[in-house]
């Protein structure tokens, strides 16, 4: 299987994500994306992201390595932006290759309930001038033990 | 060792990385925790709650009554919220 950790502070284009995932092959029949993006509610004007170099890599690398030993995955791809992003910004990618379609979604929806609650990023939001940062969410808690 | 710290808890400690000297009697992360919130000032306010930390120790999630030694890089950070 192809993996791809990147943790970057430029943007990414997904059409070019899945074309490197499924470029030359002809295995692949399904490709599930998850894009997340900057969501500018309650006049939220930025968010910075901030990770834990090293760990954040391996983190995402342990868990791509689980959803591979649960479903029959052909490639993976998570990209996750730090830095400072604006509203309508992508913040993070997870595409997932399969032959069918219901091993890639599954593994999509793992890989991201996983992300949110333990891979090492934290998000400060701006607003207003002032600077908060985010709270952890139990319902992303919840997600993510739905899977053990 | 080396101390490493992440959002607000590296704000207040007012450092992203320290090295320091493990004191003997400390064994414990819960124990380095208590060391920390006794120099007082930011560490104070950082390490005032435990539970709304958490830890990694070597960059892999650790709980708190895990060993902890001299050779370690251990990180103290808020629950994440990444995605």
């Amino acid at each position: 299987m192809t993996t791809r950790i990147s943790i970057q502070t430029h943007d990414f284009d997904v059409n070019a994500e899945i074309a490197a995932l499924t470029e030359g092959r002809s295995d692949i029949g399904a490709v599930v994306t998850f894009s997340g993006l900057v969501r500018g509610d309650d006049s939220l004007t930025a968010m910075t992201l901030e990770h834990y170099p090293g760990m954040t890599e391996r983190e995402i690398a342990a868990h791509v390595a689980e959803a591979e030993g649960r479903w029959p995955l052909l490639g993976v791809t998570v990209i996750h932006r730090v830095g400072r992003l604006l509203p309508g910004a992508r913040i993070v990618l997870v595409a997932v290759a399969s032959s069918h379609r219901g091993a890639a979604f599954a593994a999509a929806e793992f890989l991201m309930d996983y992300l949110k609650t333990r891979a090492p990023f934290w998000k400060e939001e701006e607003r207003a001038g002032d600077t908060r940062w985010v709270e952890a969410r139990a319902s992303d808690d919840d997600a993510a033990k739905r899977w053990r | 060792m080396t101390l490493v710290y992440f959002a607000w808890v590296r704000q207040k400690v007012g450092a992203g990385e320290e090295r320091i000297a493990l004191p003997a009697e400390v064994t414990t992360v819960a124990e380095l925790a208590a060391f920390l919130r006794a120099k007082g000032g930011g560490y104070a306010e950082a390490f005032a709650d435990d539970k709304r930390l958490r830890v990694a120790i070597n960059q892999e999630h650790a709980g708190w009554d895990a060993p902890v030694t001299d050779a370690d890089e251990i990180a103290f950070f808020p629950p994440v919220t990444g995605g």
